[in-house]
């Protein structure tokens, strides 16, 4: 069993504010091999971007990441590494992919400039020699005409360029991990099939892992071999991919699958999962999905589930597990009974 | 935590205004501000004397701080302490007056020019950044040395009158970015007419900048007031303010020391305080550090 | 051009749109000196029937979201016309489109910024009915809680403020807000696009509701092709300000004619992992409006194999290539312009039927 690149372990990130102490992250456990592309998935809240930042350890105050927190990056604790070791990660083992291209570029600087930025930095190249490596990595990610582009603004090229630009920027050193943080959300549907397209042949040439982290299963479906999916903080099932969409264990999972339009699927009415997200500040106990969940039982509401295992290399937070025979019994969910919102 | 009732926990609820008062730098601020107030309103029951009150020219003149009179005597015997507590009076009373002169007029006036647009908004602004041009100091020195001596009203009115251009260029920004946020179109698809529109919809949502700078205004025409007293192009003499009592002592400032230092401290907490307060302000007024999916999760009581 | 109405709509059309244009000029120098139009909606066309639902798809800068704001003149468009219930809407005085402001309203895509945050939801939902008379007092009160609880949220939330609520909620609100004048059309630009999934099943639910109960027309405009079928009788598909192809959903997602509009169904990403769907990729970025390519808008990008020069110098008709199912392409059979117009104008390649599989979602 080949040592995974990545392993986070009891990840817990919280944000100490003055309503209370917010557990964005309460507790997340899993890895990365090398080359492989997981994904995560989640929505509004469950924590996944904030464990992204936290791999990195950009997270700042009042959020922080707590003691106990491991996280194992090429055999080196990420958490054990001073600031001026954990900045020789950032960019050059490990880099990131944001979600909008605009911010995520200096808009006074030539796009030439903040690739080059990073081999100067990072590889101690010179200026001239930077400024020809910005037009290998613009060739690279199929930016056409680069020898002029490379001396352009972020403000003159579009949307899916400048996504590209971000993307050459996060593969100049040839890391060994790639997280993209919605990468493709803020782009048009063509443009998005373009960037996973390019990102999904170059992470496959150069052999380099991927943690994508979107709310878009279809994403998920064509892009990664396995999917983690979070709520509340948690993770709360993981598996292959093809695994978790045949035979999908959790029930957030099941709603979610179910929530979502697809085309070409029956034009019915859209299955929806009753309720909201509880807040950080005051996460349920017990499971704490159970008040929208259309199985949960009192052993729901008084015992938090682990993460029990379901098949090989697939696991469910979910007492489902232990109790099979309830799935037969649903019933509308808690938040629904209290009328919180229409289904 | 109780996983069945779904009331927002009472912090949820906490407008701007509410976060503000629990921060102590505003509570301390308030307290300042609240005693200044407190001192001119009840200045002639705190006051042991009459401020105008010349009590013994021959042997209380300019004495230093004793029982009799905490703070000292001027070169007129009178003493310091009562002039202190209703010089609170004259700068509160301009302060406050002129910039709620100079507030009101420039938000009607920015908030128009942002609404309206075109050419209306092209006058009114280069005539207003005309106005920065010139520096305040030096048109409020001109005007009090021609006038002569000023009247509180008079001097408030010059004090607004040179106060809101700031302001109306700061509501006009405000303005114009708010025309094309989508409560604004919303509204205009109701069918909601212009003027309504600028009153309940604009209007409340440019104020808040506005308090702001009403905040450090009210420390500006402070500090305006008694430097023009001082220069004594202030109010009318006996009349104690800030500035007079130290115009008084300016002559032999290290020798009676008392009339500058006291005056001085009170200039000096006013301000501060009235700094403090806008900052403080400000800050209530910003979006909170969280990440936007994080501010959601823990603000919203249910779907 | 014939008018490209669907079939059942030209006769009992609630909404008439015929070469609705809308210009921005851009303005250069110290005098402001026109330069140049950015060509956001471009001549378009069509109609919705009471009750019905047209989608209005395509990506950025295609000129939707003006489109939609273009007729219910919360952008007064450059020309063309706009008939509402046989009402000219362009022709209208103050007055008169006040008054028309009850039956054509809008909801809008971002739920943080659409709603007044210094207003109460209630308040918000209540002014509807005082600026145009409909309740006052006691009367209002209640149909606030009516039309709190229609949205399906708590009447008792009236007097809490925009901030206090989710993404889900605060759009509720809008719609409620809308509802609140009794409207009989409603423009919903992108009304669940900035929401989770979940919470947009419950949107789109809850708008398939209101429609029911209340015969509502909806023009539903989106990026999001997944969304669309779910919840519109017809849709049109928009390209740089031009209404490129216009049927039915069934047939459209069926049996994409539109070169572009097979690029977009592709592009779809599908929740059916481990299935190698070929993609059609396009390249490049979407020409800027400011800017539109000559002839066909879409020739530069085109995939279709009988593309030639002829695209380049002919501006295809929207045509009614089978019934209800109209597409501005001339290489898609069948077609008014003829194969020796074509050839004049540099043709080369004929006419020929092109559907690529890698457009077609069904069956995998």
């Amino acid at each position: 069993m080949t040592t995974p690149l990545l392993e986070i372990e009891n990840l817990h990130t919280f944000f100490h504010t003055d309503v209370g102490v917010a557990r964005a992250v309460d507790g997340v456990s899993f890895a990365v091999g090398v080359g492989e592309t997981v994904g995560v998935v989640g929505e509004s809240g469950c924590g996944k971007s904030v464990t992204a930042l936290s791999v990195l350890r950009l997270v700042r105050p009042p959020g922080r990441i707590e003691a106990g927190s491991v996280m194992r990056f090429e055999g080196r604790d990420l958490m054990s590494l001073d600031e001026r070791e954990m900045q020789h990660v950032r960019g050059n083992r490990i880099a990131m992919v944001f979600q909008e291209p605009m911010t995520a570029l200096n808009p006074v600087f030539t796009v030439g400039d903040q690739i080059g930025e990073v081999a100067r930095i990072h590889a101690a190249m010179s200026r001239r020699e930077s400024h020809a490596k910005a037009i290998e990595m613009l060739k690279l990610v199929g930016i056409p005409a680069p020898e002029q582009r490379v001396d352009e603004y972020p403000h003159q090229l579009s949307g899916g360029m400048r996504q590209r630009v971000v993307i050459a920027m996060a593969l100049v050193m040839n890391p060994a991990l790639v997280i993209a943080d919605e990468p493709t959300t803020a782009l048009d549907v063509t443009i998005q099939a373009q960037i996973l397209e390019l990102l999904d042949d170059l992470t496959r040439r150069l052999g380099t892992s991927v943690l994508l982290i979107t709310h878009d299963l279809g994403v998920v479906a064509e892009n990664c071999a396995r999917v983690i999916v979070m709520y509340a903080g948690e993770v709360v099932e993981e598996a292959a991919t093809t695994e978790l969409f045949a035979r999908a264990h959790h029930p957030y999972t099941e709603g979610l699958l179910g929530a979502m339009p697809r085309v070409g699927g029956e034009r019915e009415r859209l299955a929806t999962i009753p309720g909201t997200v509880p807040p950080p500040t005051a996460w349920p106990v017990g499971c704490r999905f159970h008040d929208r969940c259309p199985y949960a039982w009192e052993r729901c509401v008084a015992e938090h589930p682990p993460l029990y295992q379901i098949g090989a290399n697939h696991v469910s937070r979910c007492h489902l597990a232990d109790e099979p025979e309830r799935r037969a019994h649903p019933h509308p969910p808690l938040a629904a009974q209290r009328g919180a919102s229409a289904a | 935590m109780a996983t069945v009732a779904r009331e927002p926990p009472a912090a949820d609820r906490r407008s701007p205004l509410a976060r503000l008062v629990r921060d102590s730098r505003t509570r301390i601020a308030l307290a300042v501000l609240l005693g200044v107030a407190a001192a001119a309103v009840f200045a002639p029951l705190l006051a042991p004397y009459d401020p105008a009150a010349q009590l013994d020219i021959v042997r209380l003149a300019s004495q230093p701080p004793s029982a009799a009179h905490p703070f000292g005597t001027d070169p007129f015997s009178r003493d310091v302490l009562s002039r202190l507590l209703y010089g609170s009076r004259i700068s509160l009373a301009v302060g406050l007056g002129a910039v709620a002169l100079a507030i009101s007029f420039g938000i009607a006036v920015g908030a128009v020019a942002g609404f309206v647009g075109g050419a209306l908004d092209a006058v009114l602004m280069r005539l207003v950044d005309a106005a920065l041009a010139i520096p305040r100091l030096l048109v409020v020195i001109l005007v009090a040395s021609l006038w002569g001596t000023l009247g509180l009203v008079p001097l408030t009115l010059l004090m607004a009158g040179t106060g809101w251009f700031g302001v109306s260029r700061l509501v006009r920004a405000e303005t114009v970015a708010l025309r094309d946020r989508e409560f604004i179109v919303a509204a205009r698809a109701l069918g909601i007419p212009p003027a309504r529109l600028l009153v309940r919809h604009v209007l409340p949502n440019v104020v808040a900048p506005a308090l702001v700078a009403a905040t450090l205004g009210v420390a500006n025409v402070i500090l305006l007031e008694a430097g023009l007293s001082y220069l004594g192009i202030g109010v009318r003499p006996p009349t104690a303010s800030w500035g007079a009592i130290i115009q008084d002592g300016a002559s032999r400032v290290a020798d009676l020391w008392w009339l500058t230092l006291f005056p001085g401290l009170a200039i000096l907490v006013t301000v501060f305080a009235c700094n403090a307060l806008g900052d403080a302000l400000r800050d209530a007024f910003d979006p909170r550090q969280l990440p936007r999916d994080l501010v959601d999760a823990t603000f919203a009581p249910e779907a | 051009m014939t008018a490209p109405a669907g079939t059942r709509a030209s006769a009992a059309s609630l909404l008439s749109v015929r070469d609705l244009t809308k210009h921005f000029p851009i303005r250069r120098g110290v005098f402001g000196h026109v330069s140049g139009q950015v060509r956001a909606v471009d001549g378009v066309s069509f109609d919705v029937a009471a009750g019905e639902t047209l989608a209005l798809v395509g990506e950025s800068g295609c000129g939707k979201s003006t489109t939609g704001r273009a007729i219910l003149r919360l952008i007064e468009p450059t020309s063309g016309t706009v008939r509402f219930d046989g009402q000219d809407v362009l022709a209208l005085g103050a007055g008169e489109l006040r008054r028309l402001r009850r039956r054509m309203q809008i909801v809008f895509q971002d739920p943080f910024s659409s709603l007044n945050p210094r207003m109460s939801i209630g308040a918000i939902v209540r002014e509807g009915l005082t600026i145009h008379r409909i309740a006052e007092g006691s009367a209002a009160d209640a149909r606030v809680r009516q039309l709190l609880e229609e949205v399906g949220l708590r009447p008792e939330y009236a007097s809490r403020y925009p901030h206090e609520f989710s993404g889900g909620q605060r759009q509720r609100v809008g719609i409620a807000r809308a509802l609140s004048v009794e409207p009989r059309f409603i423009v919903c630009d992108e009304p669940v696009s900035a929401l989770d999934v979940s919470v947009q099943a419950q949107v789109v639910n809850l708008l398939q509701d209101l429609q029911r109960d209340r015969g509502l027309a909806y023009l539903f405009i989106a990026h999001d092709l997944s969304v669309v079928e779910h919840i519109a009788d017809r849709v049109a598909v928009m390209y740089l300000g031009h209404v490129v192809e216009l049927a039915p959903v069934a047939r459209l997602y069926g049996e994409p004619i539109m070169p572009y509009t097979q690029a977009l169904l592709s592009a779809v990403p599908a929740p059916v992992p481990g299935v190698e769907r070929e993609r059609i990729l396009l390249t490049g970025d979407v020409p800027s409006p400011a800017n539109p390519p000559s002839g066909c808008v879409f020739h530069p990008r085109c995939q279709h194999p009988a593309r030639d020069a002829a695209c380049a110098r002919i501006v295809p008709p929207l045509e009614e290539k089978a019934a209800g199912h109209w597409a501005a392409c001339i290489k898609q059979p069948p077609t008014t312009v003829s194969w020796e117009q074509q050839q004049a104008a540099g043709g080369t390649n004929p006419p020929e039927f092109f559907l690529p599989r890698a457009a077609l979602h069904r069956g995998t």
